[in-house]
């Protein structure tokens, strides 16, 4: 425990982090200080086409990792396999992956979900025919209502109810939700479910989080309060793996990218590095559009520190707020 | 004048008869399958007939009735493992297919030549052979009664005028009844839902955040008048069963074979039913059902054992469905033909006419279903003339209004009487 803490405290800072990962190869598959999450030769083949297929793939414990590439590159497949929504070809031949020292090659979708690994889907799930607050108290875990034979005993289980609740009503806050509270889950808007899917992820307290695309149809000023939201949870401690499409996003917050391109990883290393290397600007300006990924290219050092200044501020601001 | 209070008598004694009990608690169990967690289950009858023939064939060979309820019981449990363990992990269309040819299985099985020492083959098991353990426990005492014992033909030897004011009256309790629903329905979100689940996770606790909108000034006079009205309707329906037997005496033996015995013990358990229902649906785990309903992958990416919850549903609502069974036989015969496929579409119909996923729906949809059948062959009986339909044909037209009747409800009131019609606005 006390050991986390410290690594915590550490890794709050960027310039621990930017130390941390300067020792680390700018190659596919390069192996981290402490990864959390550890992938080999993980295949999926739909027919003909291979949509996944990763030979090692290590993630960093503790910071922010961006996972980019084309449409069509195998992220979200890749996702589902490692969370256990979707099995690999690979399962007799050699695929094998652990998250946190445990073995998951055969573990199913709650048990990944429980060991601590929780994801959020590209194409939202949200519980239409229940509120937005039920929704959001069925992502807590451990919940002793939830057992058959206890939860006929409201005294069992009401304390742990009012935690979670509240528990559910600061996240909800966070993400500009409250006053949906008692809504219909399916009466909200594309951007709004993405948004109570995030916060519905957090209720578990998961150790790593995988977000497919969560600033997908995000309004800008949210989306910036949502980076924010992002970087504190790796400042608290815990390991994210973002799929984005926007560059200026990933530039913003990832501490890592990893690139893949139709099913491979491709390239890996800091934002700007990934960036300029050609194998990636290849996948992308033969798929992808052009234009975002040359802007980025052009952005100096100073504009990320100014960048990171503005967020600061912001943050800071939001801290006197509350 | 005369016709009609026969009708209404004969629709009155339907009503309350322990089969419509029986179906009731089948529906109930049917609810917790579709209605709260979206099994389709098409074969309701079969946990029925299971349990009926765990019940009946136990006792019959001299076990006492507790161990009869209970292999009642365990029959259907293992008939829910059995049909949940392949199919539960697949898509819910599999599970339908499984549960009616399983259901037509059983019922064949029990029909079939081979088995008659314990089933009686298709002549069934007579009540004589099962019945005596359970009429022997009546406190009831020998004789008749009649319900109630105050009634109309006390009050000017129940001429019209009496029996007018009688059902005015009866009319305005029920406006009343549907005007205080409507009122706890009708108010924002909030509101809604606090009188949605009676329990009161959210009641008066929500009105420590001030919020400067219409939701505000409505959750603090629901506060106020919920319990109030809550027991507004329950008063209202205790006058309304009141006048219905002041209006329409019914006698029936003490104890006898079909007696008031067989009917409070079979209203006793749907009420039982009923608690049990409300206490799983408001908690967590009710919860979860309604979420494996909405997206089980969704649920599954929460880390919770859909598997194993959807299994645990399908074991509670079949034993809602064994109990059912078991009922439905007490006052008769087990005659599997009488079982069939049929009776798991009237627990659907009463199911859907009360409304799913509600707490009462099952019960009012039942007693509605069986009544409504009931007035339309006794009226086809007494208005039609034998040449145009004779009795045999009016019943086969009662079933027939009755689906035309499921078709119309399904198409202008799909959430039934007591559903929430803004829950369906949002269908996947
Ligand atoms: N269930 C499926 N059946 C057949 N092919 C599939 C299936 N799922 C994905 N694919 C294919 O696998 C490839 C990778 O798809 P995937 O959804 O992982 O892409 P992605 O990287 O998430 O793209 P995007 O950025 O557009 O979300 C695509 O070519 C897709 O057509
Ligand atoms: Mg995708």
């Amino acid at each position: 425990m006390s050991e986390s803490t410290v690594a915590r405290s550490d890794l709050a800072d960027p310039a621990t982090r930017q130390a941390l990962m300067a020792g680390v190869d700018a190659t596919p598959g390069s192996a981290k200080p402490d990864s959390i999450l550890v992938v080999d030769n993980i295949v999926r083949q739909f027919g003909g086409i291979t949509a996944v297929d990763v030979s090692h793939l290590e993630v960093q414990r503790g910071i922010i990792t961006a996972l980019i590439g084309p449409n069509g590159a195998g992220k979200t497949t890749f996702f589902n396999l490692i969370t256990g929504f979707d099995k690999p070809s690979s399962a007799k031949t050699g695929a094998h992956w652990s998250f946190d020292g445990a073995t998951l090659d055969k573990t199913s979708a709650s048990s990944v979900a429980k060991a601590g690994m929780v994801r959020t889907f590209q194409l939202t799930k949200a519980l239409s025919r229940m509120t937005v607050m039920d929704n959001m108290m069925l992502g807590a875990q451990g919940q002793a209502g939830e057992n058959l034979l206890k939860c006929v005993f409201k005294p069992l289980w009401s304390g742990q109810e009012k935690a979670i609740e509240e528990k559910a009503k600061e996240l909800l806050q966070r993400f500009k939700l409250l006053e949906k509270k008692d809504d219909y889950a399916g009466s909200l808007s594309g951007g709004q479910r993405k948004l109570l899917e995030m916060a519905r992820a957090l209720m578990s307290d998961p150790k790593m989080i995988m977000l497919d695309e969560p600033m997908a149809g995000v309004n800008p000023a949210l989306t910036q309060s949502l980076l924010g939201h992002i970087q504190s949870l790796r400042d608290d401690g815990t390991t994210v793996l973002f799929v984005e499409h926007d560059m200026h996003v990933v530039r913003h917050i990832s501490d890592w990218v990893a690139v893949m391109a139709e099913g491979r990883l491709v390239a890996e290393g800091p934002a700007d590095t990934v960036m300029s290397d050609t194998a990636v600007i290849d996948a992308y300006l033969g798929a992808h559009h052009d234009t975002d990924l040359g802007d980025d290219a052009l952005l100096s050092d100073q504009a990320m520190v100014e960048i990171q200044q503005e967020v600061a501020a912001e943050q800071a601001e939001r801290e006197e707020e509350a | 004048m005369d016709t009609i209070q026969a009708i209404l008598n004969s629709m009155l004694r339907e009503a309350i008869s322990p089969q419509t009990a029986a179906v009731a608690i089948a529906a109930i169990g049917l609810n917790v399958h579709f209605g709260f967690t979206g099994l389709l289950n098409i074969g309701q009858s079969g946990f029925m007939l299971l349990g009926a023939y765990g019940f009946a064939i136990s006792i019959g060979h001299g076990l006492p009735l507790i161990v009869g309820v209970l292999l009642g019981f365990a029959a259907a449990l293992v008939f829910a493992l059995v049909l949940g363990a392949p199919t539960l992990k697949l898509r819910g269309d599999y599970l339908a297919i499984v549960t009616i040819s399983a259901a037509e299985i059983i019922r064949y099985v029990g029909r079939s030549a081979l088995l008659t020492d314990f089933t009686g083959a298709a002549q069934g098991l007579q009540g004589v052979s099962y019945r005596t353990p359970f009429t022997n426990l009546s406190f009831f005492g020998d004789g008749d009664s009649t319900l109630s014992p105050f009634n109309i033909y006390d009050i000017a030897g129940g001429a019209v005028w009496v029996r007018l004011v009688g059902w005015l009256a009866l009319a305005a309790c029920i406006a009343g009844i549907v005007l205080l629903v409507k009122a706890g329905r009708a108010r924002p979100t909030v509101a809604r839902r606090a009188s949605r689940d009676a329990g009161g996770r959210l009641t008066p606790a929500a009105g420590t955040e001030s919020r400067a909108d219409l939701g505000a000034d409505a959750r603090q006079v629901t506060a106020v008048s919920a319990p109030v009205r809550r027991m507004g309707i329950g008063a209202l329906i205790a006058l309304s069963v009141f006048l219905l037997f002041f209006l329409m005496p019914t006698s029936y033996q003490d104890t006898g074979v079909s007696g008031w015995w067989v009917r409070f013990v079979a209203w006793l358990l749907v009420a039982v039913c009923l608690l049990v229902v409300y206490l799983l649906v408001r908690s967590p785990w009710g919860r979860l059902l309604r979420g494996i309903r909405e997206d089980e992958d969704a649920i599954r990416s929460l880390g919770k054992n859909v598997f194993a919850i959807k299994m645990q549903a399908l074991i509670i609502g079949g034993l809602f469905g064994a109990l059912g069974g078991m009922l439905y036989v007490l006052p008769a015969s087990v005659q599997p033909d009488s079982m069939g496929r049929s009776l798991t579409f009237f627990c659907y119909t009463a199911l859907l006419l009360g409304g799913a996923a509600t707490i009462f729906g099952p019960v009012l949809g039942a007693v509605i279903f069986y009544a409504a059948r009931i007035m339309i062959k006794g009226v086809a009986n007494a208005y039609i003339p034998d040449s145009i339909m004779n009795g045999q044909q009016t019943e086969q037209f009662s079933f027939i209004v009755v689906g035309v009747a499921l078709m119309l409800i399904v198409i202008f009131r799909p959430q039934g009487i007591l559903g929430n019609k803004r829950e369906l606005r949002f269908n996947v």
